[in-house]
């Protein structure tokens, strides 16, 4: 353990803890921005910064260790000041239309700016750059007039999906998040995992599956898990008068032991099948020709005695049992029971050997 | 023209730079065999006791440098030639007229640390030095002299902050050039996250002579905190622009009037920037301060690279300084917020001063964003570029205030 006075208070934390992770520990709030537990460091926001006794210059938090002895003031005049300069450098060229803006309400960017009251900024002489919006894929909308440079969705790019679709193109002022050449997400390594939405602290990224429909602060998470694959990836449906709105997901451990938040293009963006109206929702058996709708007892039934009969009349290998990596790796493995102990044949197969 | 004290360029025109023969002849490669029969600890010992401080700008001990590197299988040696300080030229007159100090000086550096790979990052503007180093590279391969140390040279891309000895490694690595935080210092996870020396040529340089005379040779030359010689290229309104290479409590005055033959056409002085494009601007007032890091950083100035621009009475300093901030709006990397938009907005306000179109309000506000700069940047680069607008608002305030708007 490290022993450090934080704003005059004794706290202890780790050794290898950072300054931020002591804070932390102890209840002691420092604002970020690039800051991202689950992605290599960058300590580039410079939010974080601290000041601490002894050091000439004022240190990044998340980055510098806590060291025993040490004395740190992490809300004092002049970090407030620091702070209040980098939030209203950001405020020169960021986009601030909250009110239409998905992410109001959940936007670090915006509560830091209410907390430190940026209510403008003194740098707005010009130089705001107007970035088009209009990269045409179908789940993310790329918003950079909105973009605080944290690069957390070039690293969790990088660092979870190890897609490397995007990264920094340019220097200083003109630096921005791109592609390799500048072009669309179709045409680079992009999966449309959306990772790069799930860590965004700001409106940059957005779900355009999502838009309009909803901001966090309306929406009910139920955590459930996804039933695409058999992965068992958890999910949190984000629901709104009784609608499934959009899907995002919980990082921590404890409820996405499986995926840690990381979720694939169909989990995070391929949800609109649930209140669609060519949905099935009760089982169809066709007779002359056409569907009716019956029970699930009636159509249970229906299957187990046609089954029977097949296995009577041609034996059991005249059967297969395909099944799907939609369902868990449970009832996989009851279909195979189902198969072998059942119906009496080895003829099972699974679409994840194709 | 004042008395000159060479080491690093102690062979400078005497010898041909292209044969190993002549560097050999001159002494040369005899303080690498006699590192090579030291222990590790004790070669770092000697180098630590000579004092010899950073010659790349931050004037940290080399030894003391070396000796934070840990036990390691792999380690590296890494050469910064990046020298991209505008008015700087210091690193390629050494290369380029004596290949083989810099070569000997990265081998011996290279046993104290237990490395067996040097790289020498090249400023891509040098293509010509690339050329003229691996041909030395490739004669002390062949001699068999530098043992079983090798050395590659890699080259730049024109960024200035390559020069960042972190975002050198990481262009050596083949990304973006970006500063990486620290710690980790690169003498513990440095190079592909191995323990790595970077120093920069002069550094090397100087070592041969240090092993040859000694440490207490060494450490009695120049001022006390900051002992040896540094080289300084002398660039503007100066008589003799040239590189020089004096003992290091030579004062500016000495520099500027002994050495570089004072004002050029007669003019009087205004203002030197010494250290590079980051470096403050020091008046006639502070000339008889000597030119040793620490007498520099006691007047708010730096000695940096020693590079060592003269400006004449007729110079306008809001315009240079609004140059300099195009510059450092150009160079930033644009890693982190306070330097990527600090920079773009001291040049929009400086702009807009030398226009004429600017109030005392926008200096204040300028000011608090170089204030903050200075303590918050991640790199050198951005906690340095405000440097010529402090000094000069301290300095040459008038010269502000004649453009402000009533």
């Amino acid at each position: 353990m490290v022993t450090l006075t934080v704003n005059g208070k004794q706290i202890q934390a780790p050794k290898g803890s950072t300054i931020l992770e002591a804070c932390r520990l102890n209840g002691i709030e420092v604002p970020t921005l690039c800051y991202d537990p689950d992605l290599r460091l960058a300590g580039s926001c410079r939010m974080c910064l601290v000041e601490v006794k002894g050091r000439p210059l004022f240190l990044a938090s998340c980055v510098a260790p806590a060291e025993n002895g040490m004395v740190v003031e992490t809300e004092s005049t002049d970090i407030v000041e620091a702070r209040r300069v980098v939030l209203e450098l950001l405020a020169a060229r960021h986009d601030f239309n909250c009110q239409t803006c998905e992410k109001n309400g959940d936007c670090k960017f915006q509560d830091y700016c209410y907390q430190y009251g940026v209510k403008e900024s003194r740098f707005t002489d010009g130089g705001r750059h107007v970035y088009p919006i209009d990269d045409p894929n179908p789940f993310i909308e790329r918003d950079y007039n909105k973009c605080v440079m944290c690069t957390r969705c070039v690293r969790a790019c990088e660092d979870i999906t190890n897609a490397r679709a995007i990264n920094v193109e340019n220097r200083g002022h003109k630096a921005k998040i791109a592609t390799a050449f500048d072009g669309d997400l179709a045409d680079s390594p992009c999966v449309f995992c959306g990772q790069c939405v799930m860590v965004c602290p700001v409106g940059a990224l957005t779900s355009k599956v999502s838009a309009g429909k909803g901001r966090a602060y309306e929406v009910e998470k139920v955590v459930t898990t996804c039933t695409y694959c058999g992965t068992g990836c958890t999910l949190e449906l984000n629901v709104k008068d009784n609608k499934v709105v959009g899907v995002t997901s919980n990082r921590s451990e404890e409820y996405s032991p499986v995926n840690k938040g990381a979720l694939c293009v169909k989990g995070r963006f391929g949800w609109d099948f649930i209140h669609s109206s060519d949905r099935l929702t009760t089982p169809l058996i066709k007779e002359n020709g056409e569907f009716r709708e019956a029970s699930w007892d009636e159509a249970l039934d229906l299957v187990a005695t046609r089954l029977q009969a097949i296995k009577e009349d041609s034996g059991p290998d005249s059967m297969a049992v395909f099944t799907s990596a939609r369902i868990t790796n449970e009832e996989n493995y009851l279909a195979q029971k189902f198969t072998r102990a059942v119906l009496g044949t080895n003829n099972v197969d699974h679409c994840a050997r194709l | 023209m004042g008395k000159e004290m060479r080491i690093v360029l102690r062979n400078a025109d005497k010898i041909d730079p292209n044969s190993i023969d002549d560097y050999i002849k001159a002494g040369g490669y005899r303080a690498l065999e006699k590192a090579l029969g030291m222990e590790r600890k004790a070669l770092i010992e000697e180098v630590k006791k000579a004092n010899l401080r950073g010659r790349g700008g931050a004037g940290f001990n080399a030894g003391m440098k070396w000796s934070f590197v840990p036990p390691a299988e792999v380690t590296y040696v890494v050469c910064n030639l990046d020298e991209g300080e505008p008015g700087t030229y210091k690193d390629r007159t050494i290369v380029q007229k004596d290949p083989h100090t810099l070569l000997e000086g990265m081998a011996i550096c290279g046993h104290a640390i237990n490395s067996q790979k040097g790289y020498i990052y090249c400023r891509g503007e040098y293509p010509y030095v690339v050329e003229h180093l691996n041909r030395a590279i490739d004669q002390a391969r062949r001699k068999g002299v530098l043992g079983n140390f090798d050395i590659e040279v890699r080259m730049g891309g024109g960024a200035y902050v390559c020069g960042e000895e972190t975002a050198l490694i990481e262009s050596i690595e083949g990304h973006r050039g970006e500063p990486r935080f620290k710690p980790p210092f690169p003498g513990v996870a440095g190079l592909w996250a191995e323990p790595t020396v970077v120093n920069n040529v002069e550094t090397f340089a100087n070592l041969p002579e240090i092993l040859n005379r000694g440490s207490e040779w060494f450490k009695a030359i120049g001022a006390a905190s900051y002992p040896g010689t540094k080289v300084l290229t002398l660039t503007g309104d100066v008589v003799n622009r040239v590189a020089i290479e004096v003992p290091t409590d030579t004062t500016i005055r000495q520099v500027i009037y002994e050495f570089g033959g004072g004002i050029r056409n007669g003019k009087k002085f205004k203002a030197v920037q010494i250290g590079g494009t980051s470096g403050g601007f020091i008046p006639e007032s502070l000339l008889d301060t000597p030119i040793d890091f620490d007498s520099m950083r006691g007047i708010g100035a730096t000695l940096g690279t020693g590079a060592v621009l003269v400006m004449d009475e007729t110079r306008d300093i809001v315009d240079i300084v609004t140059r300099i901030a195009k510059f450092f709006e150009h160079e930033s990397c644009g890693k982190c917020n306070p330097c990527r938009e600090g920079t773009f907005r001291n040049f929009e306000i400086m702009t807009k001063i030398n226009r004429g179109m600017a109030a005392v309000q926008d200096v204040e506000k300028m000011s608090l964003l170089c204030k903050v700069m200075q303590k918050a940047c991640l790199c050198g680069l951005g906690q340095a570029a405000p440097g010529p607008i402090v000094t000069t608002l301290q300095h040459f305030r008038h010269e502000y205030e004649r453009k402000l708007l009533a």
